[in-house]
């Protein structure tokens, strides 16, 4: 991605469209390598969902149900507004992108703030897998053992979802200040465009982790 | 044949184009990249190759005398650390790929370039922690990290180890995602898919591979790190988790990364058989295709590693079946090599002889691999030299001779200079017998029931033992001989001249070292790949 004012055609490319059409495709070759390294984990998960189901229900009782559907509705804002970004850019209006941008931003922020009220949360009640893992009110028929298991896959799912979230802001601030300078035009705004495809990426991996975490039997022994 | 004016005699080309270390350090230009990534894989093959000495050295008797077992399992571990993720998964791609897919497709350069530089510092710094793991103890885990002994027992150096090889994943994978981008954008106006030459189709197969396989092991090595960090109980069994999962995990990569070393080779195998045979490849769409057949099914296979590890009989027959099938497009492969051969115009040149030797030894290679798929067999045979022997004459006498053979074809496209015939000559034949010596005599040593990776055996297996170390020895001498006569080259060679071989692709259309840009002008393709008409080889040397 070149990042100067103007449209610019790097050397080795022919035309415009043929690097358009590169990074284009290069997004979408990374995306899908994204799609197999969070694909390992949830393979992971669902193993382990399937050989105790109980004690995962039982666990993932202990999850916080609004909390994780109010990101939801926050993230899928947070992608609309991205979706004008990159709308507005196309249009060549350069004040709104910046809008979108930050309200992206702002939306981002707001969902790893209520993630970290989650994880805050986890560590006061003792479900944080490790020496200290006591969750309370536990059912006696369920192997609680289990429960660090699926814990430890919150954790390490919810965990890398949130640092590509950080990833993403950080390359939010830049396309802002980018956008703020003017960078981007109606002929060439191809970052915002591929930035976008990342953020609905990141998007879409929550749009997964939300059922498969929070909502299956989420009332078990209650 | 070509629509393309060519260039005119100029006197810069990349080797010319800047000096000193910033040019090299900072350089966009894929061919100075690949000239990189040949230094710094050189550098890590005889740091595995001097692991792979001591291996034998200390498997000349049987006693274990010359180096405790701890060592020993230190030894065989840097082994294939070292030569799997920092030899053999770069060689060729990231060598002779990255320096010949622009030219052989008449583009400037690959998609993104910065991507291109980006990845072969990624290596580097993967490397690097590899490097200091070697020097602080190394790990002994066995290159394929089985948990738990790597997540619960290992008390050797096994988090840094991980973490390099988490970090060259992303070197692969950059280096993958460019290839698929560039094959897919840049091709030259004419330039029809069916129109590359085979080493690109090779190399799209590889990187699809690389793509889709490497990003599941390095969130494996991630879940590893954080069972040994964190103990989350994911593959320990005290806990609910189970060591097996790791092993599905695993084996999901470095399988199919079995096939990124292998088919580049084929690629390579394919472009030389055809011209020192003067013939178009027979059955040319059945070889690009076997190329995609072989990504494509090689993610279907891993189970066969776990015939042993408590994988139901179930599971195990479907993984045993969908191997066999894999042996379909390589037959493919070696079938319609030795059908271009029939007939053809025969050059036993340097690279002919690489490439002969290749099929021979992957054939041996492949054919054994299909005793191993079978599951009542490889009961027997798991975990014996026989497997070492097998995978060795793909990895080694496959990957490893086509890349010399590679290497040795287009030295003189990357360099300008000519090698001297004799010595090459000498070291390929050399290279050929030194391995077979080597390595066959491991295969009745498997069969006979020696495990691998201890280090005593009983005198009745010294024979064996004796004969496979002669063997290294002269397969080490063989590789030593082209390094230094390929070196001498640089000063000393003839001037190899841009189409030393008479060959019609169209990297072999540009000067000899190609200027920074490639091509001047844009070429157009009219006609398909390896038109040969009644023309004479040419021999140089």
């Amino acid at each position: 991605m070149d990042s100067h004012g103007t449209t610019v055609l790097r050397h080795h490319f022919e035309n415009e469209e043929q690097q358009k059409e590169a990074s284009s495709l290069g997004m979408w070759v990374f995306l899908l390598t994204e799609i197999m390294f969070f694909g390992g984990m949830f393979m992971a998960y669902l193993a382990y969902r399937q050989l105790y189901p109980d004690s995962f229900a039982a666990a993932s009782s202990k999850l916080d149900v609004t909390l994780g559907a109010m990101n939801t509705v926050v993230l899928i804002c947070s992608s609309l507004t991205m979706a004008m970004a990159v709308h507005s850019a196309a249009l060549g209006k350069q004040k709104m992108i910046v809008f979108y941008l930050v309200a992206t931003l702002f939306l981002g922020s707001v969902f790893l703030g209520i993630k970290t009220k989650e994880y805050h949360d986890k560590f006061v009640h003792h479900e944080v897998p490790g020496a200290d893992f006591h969750p309370e009110d536990w059912p006696k028929n369920v192997d609680m053992s289990h429960a660090s298991l699926y814990f430890g896959l919150y954790f390490g799912l919810t965990g890398l979802h949130a640092s590509h979230m950080i990833i993403g802001a950080g390359m939010l601030l830049f396309l802002i200040v980018k956008a703020h300078r003017g960078a981007y035009t109606a002929e060439w705004h191809t970052p915002v465009e591929m930035f976008g495809l990342y953020w609905h990426f990141v998007d879409i991996v929550w749009i997964f982790l939300f059922p498969l975490l929070y909502l299956i039997d989420p009332h078990f022994g209650k | 044949m070509l629509t393309a004016t060519k260039p005119p005699e100029k006197s810069t080309n990349y080797l010319t184009d800047g000096y000193g270390l910033k040019s090299w350090l900072l350089t966009s230009d894929h061919k100075r990249i690949a000239i990189l990534y040949l230094i710094s894989i050189t550098f890590f093959f005889f740091i595995g190759g001097i692991f792979a000495a001591m291996i034998r050295l200390e498997l000349a008797t049987p006693d274990g005398g010359l180096l405790e077992s701890d060592v020993y399992n230190k030894m065989f571990t840097m082994h294939g650390i070292v030569m799997i993720f920092f030899f053999l998964i770069p060689s060729i791609p990231a060598t002779l790929g990255n320096f010949l897919i622009p030219p052989m497709i008449g583009a400037k350069d690959l998609a993104f370039p910065k991507i291109n530089l980006l990845s072969w510092y990624i290596y580097v710094v993967g490397g690097i922690f590899t490097l200091y793991v070697l020097i602080t103890g190394g790990v002994d885990t066995g290159w394929t990290f089985y948990t738990p002994f790597s997540t619960s027992y290992s008390n050797t150096k096994v988090m840094a180890a991980a973490v390099g090889i988490f970090i060259a994943g992303f070197s692969s994978i950059l280096t993958g995602l460019n290839f698929i981008v560039t094959i897919h954008r840049m091709r030259a106006p004419g330039l029809s898919w069916f129109r590359l030459p085979l080493f690109v189709w090779a190399n799209y197969a590889t990187a699809m591979i690389q793509i889709l396989g490497t990003p599941v092991v390095a969130v494996t090595i991630l879940l590893v790190a954080m069972e040994r960090g964190l103990h989350i109980g994911i593959f320990d069994p005290a806990l609910g988790g189970d060591p097996v999962l790791f092993q599905h995990l695993f084996w999901f990569y470095s399988h199919p990364a079995v096939y990124i070393m292998i088919l580049p080779s084929m690629g390579v195998i394919s472009e030389i058989i055809s011209t020192f045979s003067r013939r178009k490849p027979f059955g040319y769409t059945f070889i690009a295709f076997s190329s995609v057949a072989i990504a494509v099914f090689g993610f279907l296979v891993w189970g066969h590693h776990l015939f042993v590890s408590s994988q139901s009989v179930y599971a195990g027959m479907v993984f045993s079946v969908l191997s066999y099938i894999v042996a379909i497009p390589s037959a493919i492969k070696v079938f319609n090599w030795t059908a271009t051969l029939y007939k053809g115009s025969v050059t036993l040149s340097t690279p002919m002889l690489y490439a002969i030797g290749f099929i021979g030894l992957f054939t041996i290679g492949g054919l054994t691999g299909l005793f191993l798929a079978s599951l009542g067999m490889d009961v027997h045979l798991t975990d014996t030299y026989f497997v070492v022997a097998h995978f060795h004459y793909v990895m080694v006498g496959g990957a490893i001779m086509g890349y010399l053979s590679g290497l040795h074809f287009w030295w003189p496209k990357m360099t300008g200079k000519m090698y001297p015939v004799l010595w090459s000559k000498v070291a390929a034949v050399m290279v050929f017998l030194g391995f077979n010596l080597t390595f066959f005599p491991q295969f009745i040593l498997g069969y006979l029931g020696m495990p691998r990776r201890y280090h005593v055996y009983p005198p009745e297996f010294q024979v064996y033992n004796v004969l496979s170390s002669a063997g290294a020895t002269v397969l080490g001498l063989g590789y030593l001989i082209p390094f230094i006569y390929l070196m001498w080259s640089l000063k000393y060679g003839k001037d190899a001249g841009p189409n030393p071989w008479g060959a019609t692709g169209l990297e072999w259309q540009i000067p000899s070292p190609p200027p920074t840009a490639n091509f001047d002008v844009t070429p157009v393709v009219t006609v398909e790949a390896y038109e040969y008409h009644a023309q004479e080889v040419v021999e140089v040397g």
